[in-house]
């Protein structure tokens, strides 16, 4: 179920603006990688391209190859609605839909792709999912109430919970702690750990700590100069990265000298 | 001040406490004024029967000037000014309101003693009776709430489905497009259309495919959904702008198709201002009396068929009432006019209800 994704030499821009240029990378399939870097330097937009998210930007787009089970994502057969089925993502910003329950939630993605699902069925995708997203236990007897009313860290782990119930085969995270408080940010740092089982994870983040505990590769992003497109400055397992990293900009900026 | 007050200030160095107006200064100089002009009217012997409305006018013009006045002798230059600024405010709120309640209650007096059943279940066929040469009979409005019910539906059902794609279109896809632009400024200009302008557009439309003299209930519902569909747009689009893009970016990363996330995601989130903005669009039109005047004419008998011969609407039945100049006629045109703000008051709670009903919930 799990993929990894290659990707070769992409470019991404919005508009005329090169925002980032000549990345390239290999994902590994059950695995964590992490994204870490400056704010600005194109991490997040990067991910966004991982399942073709960025171009619901308007006048962005993207050159390269992204291979994933030996697909390119952007070849113009491609259709960019089958490949967010299969690659999830989960946003800064918890973002349950104020309008459903926490259970119309977890099945928002089975529902709203108009798949005709059996009680029974609908019920196991749920308890399945929110176990999953170590969130069951708080919730299990409060499914009809709305997801707006959980906590922050719930709701986080409500979107998770729903981006995991379609099963996709990668699961992209954009800062998924960087609202939450520590308690919750352990909560969701376990639950990726348990999740490396079954999904590939790409995960950004600003939190060096996080990505060293949470991560088995991980890319430094950085921009060479104010107005410049970010780049991938040094792409490694954690452990070498965190101990004898090979450029030297990012060892400055993981012991904190810089940025 | 007291003495550990005044050990306090020697302490500090410089005391806060400063001279203040009474608690209720406002409303005692308010009083006063009142006092005061009205006891100026009775030396000056004012005709009481018609002039009695200029004491409380005075009154508050004397008040505006008088507390900022005491205030500045007594407080400071600061508080004088707010004084002044507050006063100024209250009047304003009341010059806004007094016509408001005024409209309302000059209604409901003079219209409430018309409304009994026959008012509402007859409709205006009558007869003239050559001896007295009055009008017998047909005072009822039954008809005329049929016709404006019935007209004003056929424009909502036009307006609607058009005024909601529109705005979807200018919010879920015209984003920062030329054309999209383009239509927003169209519609911002259709906002001011003048009533009679789209009446008389129906009635030429109607005229090219039925001749001259055509007047169907239709064709009002299309001189109608003219000044709709303009206020439907622009309320549904400031509401689908309201939704974050957080929850769209949400169902398109759970690969959901923009448009299933336009059905089930943007609109059942906005659904209470969409319903809100109808219905503020179909109060603002259930008044028109020119635009129908020219289109749908007036008929004493009921009809519910919009596409066969004129119709009455409450407006039109109003503004022939009124100008026979007859006692009776001018009782129910009072009646109707009560009956229809009755109606708008009653369309406006509704939206409130379904909007509270539809908003997004909290859970807490």
């Amino acid at each position: 179920m799990a993929k990894s994704i290659d990707v070769s030499d992409v470019n991404i821009y919005y508009g005329d603006f090169k925002a980032v240029e000549g990345v390239t990378m290999t994902v590994k399939a059950r695995s964590v990688t992490a994204f870490i870097g400056p704010s600005g330097c194109g991490k997040s937009t990067f991910l966004r391209t991982l399942n073709r998210m960025h171009e619901v930007i308007p006048g962005a787009h993207v050159e390269g190859k992204i291979v994933v089970d030996g697909q390119d994502l952007y070849a113009p057969s491609v259709d960019p609605v089958e490949v967010r089925r299969r690659i999830g993502m989960v946003f800064q910003r918890p973002n349950p839909f104020p309008t459903m329950s926490i259970y119309d939630n977890v099945l928002a993605g089975n529902r709203l792709n108009s798949k005709r699902i059996a009680k029974s069925e609908a019920d196991a995708i749920v308890e399945r999912s929110l176990r999953g997203a170590n969130l069951w236990n708080e919730v299990k007897d409060r499914l009809g109430k709305p997801g707006m009313g959980l906590s922050g860290g719930q709701q986080q782990r409500l979107c998770i919970a729903r981006a995991i119930a379609v099963e996709p085969e990668v699961l992209l995270m954009d800062e998924p702690c960087s609202a939450l408080d520590p308690i919750s940010t352990a909560a969701i740092e376990d639950l990726i750990h348990e999740l490396k089982t079954d999904y590939t994870i790409v995960i950004v983040t600003h939190n060096m700590q996080q990505a060293a505990r949470v991560s088995d590769d991980t890319g430094f992003f950085n921009l060479k100069a104010a107005g410049k497109p970010g780049h991938l400055v040094e792409f490694n397992p954690t452990k070498q990265m965190f101990t004898n990293p090979d450029s030297p900009d990012t060892e400055a900026y993981i012991s904190g000298r810089f940025g | 001040m007291s003495a550990v007050d005044a050990a306090l200030d020697a302490q500090v160095g410089r005391s806060m406490h400063t001279a203040r107006l009474p608690r209720f200064a406002a409303l005692i100089v308010l009083v006063a004024m009142l006092a005061l002009t009205a006891l100026g009217a009775l030396l000056l012997r004012w005709d009481w029967g018609t002039k009695w409305v200029a004491v409380p006018i005075v009154a508050v013009v004397l008040t505006d000037i008088a507390l900022p006045l005491w205030s500045a002798a007594v407080e400071n230059r600061r508080a004088a000014v707010d004084r002044l600024v507050t006063a100024l405010v209250w009047t304003a709120l009341a010059c806004a309101l007094v016509p408001l309640v005024w409209v309302l209650a000059k209604t409901v007096i003079e219209g409430a003693p018309t409304i009994n059943g026959a008012f509402l279940s007859q409709d205006g066929v009558g007869h003239f009776d050559p001896v007295q040469l009055v009008k017998v009979g047909g005072h009822g409005v039954f008809h005329a709430l049929a016709g404006t019910l019935v007209v004003t539906a056929a424009a909502t059902i036009i307006s609607v489905p058009v005024g909601l794609m529109t705005a979807i279109y200018l919010v879920e896809y015209a984003r920062g497009k030329w054309i999209g632009r383009a239509v927003t400024v169209l519609v911002d200009v259709m906002t001011g259309i003048p009533s009679i302008v789209a009446g008389l557009f129906a009635l030429a439309l109607f005229t090219v495919f039925f001749g001259n003299g055509t007047r169907l209930g239709i064709m009002g519902a299309v001189a109608l959904s003219l000044l709709m569909i303009p206020t439907v747009v622009r309320a549904s689009e400031e509401m689908m702008r309201l939704v974050p893009n957080d929850l769209r970016e949400a169902a398109y990363a759970l690969g959901v198709p923009k448009w299933r996330t336009i059905v089930k995601v943007v609109i059942p989130t906005s659904v209470g201002g969409l319903v809100t903005g109808v219905t503020l669009a179909v109060a603002r039109v259930v008044g028109e009396t020119a635009p129908l005047l020219v289109t749908v004419g007036a008929l004493d008998s009921t009809n519910w068929n919009p596409f066969h011969d004129q119709m009455t609407t409450l407006p039109v039945l109003i503004s022939n009432a009124q100008s026979t100049n007859s006692p009776e006629d001018l009782k129910t045109a009072w009646g109707a006019a009560l009956l229809l703000i009755v109606i708008v008051m009653v369309l406006n709670l509704v939206a409130r209800i379904v909007g509270k009903i539809f908003a997004p919930k909290t859970g807490r």
